[in-house]
């Protein structure tokens, strides 16, 4: 079952009295449980498809359906409530606030959801944290936690809200080879329990741990095939020891 | 997001600043103490000139004869011969609102007991004078009304007098001292009254019936002075204008014709005096008033500087479901949190300034809390006003544009 759903998508910019077309018509479907990697060069359009895919942005023309939900006009207000019960987002320099403990980032996104009581986010935060194993750093602040935990708390504020998709935008750009492979490892494991994830990335090694390639040139789909994606902990177990200046 | 939420979400975005955020206060925190401290002292001061007064009894009302001009020369008020006894009689025949009515007759005198002499003067009135100047007796008994019948010689003095003539500690009741050459019995000292607003002694003076001193000190048959005291303090401009009408038609006056006395009344002269200090206390209003608005641009300011700081976090927010509304509401909050607690710290500081100006002055203090709950409304509302722009800002921000935000 197709839980997103482009149909020859398109997106044009005006920019200096000229229209950039950044989508020429991009088509395909996501399905649950499906991790697949976004690629292409910068210029290729992915920030824009990824803007789109996170009801950011909305399409100049064509069709995006996400769980049923046609985003094309869609005022700011939906598009908003949208991204805050459908989609999780994690992002390169994941974003966290400052000064602010991990359980209190995670619960970020359950604080613009009335349905939850205060009780009620800090049981699905703590669920979440422990789910990225980061039990023992709950009352961390970001400054008190290194780079690969920062982006494990972005994960679990990605899932505390039980999203249909995981959007990770060049989530391990920022992090070494070590912590890059943890990050898919983890990425891994939440795909093994069902969850659907589209990532967005330049470095080919990291979609060798995804099911499914879409690569994209100049806004369009040139390839997109399914993958036997590689174990994120046996490549981690296969580094040299001399690197593991995490610990 | 809830009320609780966005109060602790500004407290922890402006302790992340905390000198900044006290600078910005500043502005409100001076405009806030300014207001409190001025309303507080004006406030204090027209309860001190009222507690003034009102120990000069609230609803008195005077009566003076007009000055007198013969061929060009101001002759003053004192030889005026117009008001007598026909005009108190018939005063307190006809005027309902009149409470009580005395003549006053004034003479300068040398008093002199043993080897002491003090140089004052003895007031000629009636025995209810002391009830309309609210003077109260202290040791022995006011004259009645058979010793002004009878011209009697006696007199009832204040402290100064009995301090200045009776050093040897003696009782001053039943001494006789003498006038110039009059000698008269002391039969009452009065208790004191100190200053007046006016900075008058009030306690040297010495009180004998009005037929004494008009027959045996000065051989005049007119007053000096009419004193009255109204019913209540709101019915004396009602009683002025029933004293105007009786004494106008015992005068003779006919219409169109000029009064030959004046009539005041103590609330005229209080209102004068609240006037004043009413438009000091707006004039100061006005002040504080500015320095709230240089107080509020400050806030706006700083709150510009904050959107800009945070534009990636506002990004986020949106990226992951808040509304503009929730964003304008998170900045809108922090400028009331930053604003109002300015103005927690000016109303504690108005309080302790007017509280020591006040204890300095030993004036009452009052602690206007109306001014308290004004300058809290008004905190809020240069929070909400200053606030808002820097909000509208944040709010309208794109979210891909501010979650890229370097």
């Amino acid at each position: 079952m197709s839980i997103i759903s482009l149909n020859t998508l398109k997106r044009d910019f005006l920019v200096g009295g000229e229209y950039v077309h950044a989508l020429r018509g991009v088509s395909f479907d996501i399905d649950e449980g499906e991790f697949v990697s976004i690629m292409g060069t910068s210029g290729s359009g992915k920030s824009t498809l990824l803007n789109i895919l996170g009801c950011l942005d909305t399409p100049t023309s064509g069709d995006y359906i996400i769980d049923g939900v046609n985003v094309k006009e869609r005022t700011k207000k939906e598009l908003a409530t949208l991204r805050n019960r459908k989609i999780g987002f994690v992002f390169q320099n994941y974003n966290l606030l400052p000064r602010t403990s991990a359980l209190e980032n995670v619960e970020l996104p359950l604080m613009y959801n009335k349905k939850f009581s205060a009780k009620e986010r800090r049981e699905r935060a703590a669920e979440a944290l422990i789910a990225v194993g980061l039990q023992d750093r709950m009352e961390h602040t970001s400054a008190q936690l290194s780079g690969g935990q920062q982006q494990r708390v972005a994960i679990a504020r990605a899932i505390v809200n039980d999203p249909v998709i995981i959007l990770a935008d060049e989530a391990t750009g920022n992090l070494d080879t070590r912590t890059s492979y943890e990050i898919m490892s983890l990425f891994q494991s939440l795909h093994d329990k069902g969850k659907t994830i589209a990532f967005v990335t330049h470095e080919p090694d990291i979609s060798e741990f995804t099911t499914r390639v879409v690569k994209l040139r100049d806004g369009l789909v040139v390839d997109d095939h399914p993958v036997t994606p590689k174990s994120a902990t046996d490549a981690l177990a296969a580094l040299p020891k001399a690197e593991d200046y995490a610990q | 997001m809830n009320f609780a939420n966005l109060i602790k979400i500004a407290l922890r975005a402006i302790m992340r600043n905390k000198t900044r955020a006290l600078l910005t206060m500043l502005g409100v925190v001076i405009g806030i103490a300014a207001v409190i401290t001025m309303v507080s002292i004006g406030q204090s001061a027209t309860q001190n000139t009222r507690a003034e007064f009102s120990s000069m009894g609230t609803n008195m009302i005077m009566v003076w004869p007009e000055r007198q001009n013969r061929g060009g020369v101001d002759m003053g008020n004192s030889n005026t011969k117009s008001l007598d006894l026909k005009d108190i009689e018939t005063i307190q025949k006809s005027c309902h609102y009149v409470a009580a009515i005395s003549p006053v007759v004034n003479s300068a005198a040398q008093m002199v007991y043993g080897n002491n002499n003090h140089s004052g003067s003895v007031e000629g009135v009636a025995p209810e004078y002391l009830s309309i100047e609210n003077y109260s007796l202290e040791r022995g008994l006011m004259f009645t009304d058979e010793d002004v019948t009878r011209y009697a010689k006696v007199c009832v003095i204040g402290k100064t007098i009995s301090e200045a003539l009776f050093t040897n500690g003696e009782n001053p009741i039943g001494q006789t001292i003498r006038f110039g050459s009059i000698p008269m019995k002391v039969i009452g000292v009065l208790k004191s009254k100190g200053q007046s607003q006016m900075g008058q002694d009030q306690d040297d003076i010495a009180f004998a019936p009005y037929t004494t001193v008009q027959k045996r000190f000065m051989g005049i048959n007119h007053f000096n002075m009419i004193m009255a005291s109204a019913t209540s303090e709101e019915e004396s401009e009602m009683a002025a204008v029933e004293i105007t009408h009786t004494l106008r038609s015992t005068h003779n006056i006919r219409e169109g014709m000029d009064d030959d006395f004046n009539v005041f009344t103590q609330e005229e002269m209080l209102s004068t005096m609240s006037q004043v200090l009413g438009f000091l206390t707006i004039l100061l209003s006005i002040v504080a008033g500015i320095s709230l608005a240089v107080g509020g641009i400050g806030i706006m300011n700083i709150m510009y500087v904050t959107v800009t700081e945070r534009t990636k976090e506002i990004g986020l927010r949106m990226a992951i479901g808040a509304q503009n509304r929730d964003i304008m509401r998170q900045f809108l909050f922090e400028s009331v949190v930053l604003s109002v607690i300015g103005g927690i710290i000016g109303i504690i500081f108005g309080v302790l300034i007017a509280y020591a100006i006040t204890s300095i002055l030993a004036w009452p203090y009052i602690i206007s809390y109306g001014a308290i709950v004004l300058s809290f409304v008004v905190c809020v509302a240069v929070g909400i006003f200053f606030g808002w722009y820097p909000a509208k800002k944040a709010a309208n921000l794109d979210p891909i544009v501010a979650i890229r935000y370097e």
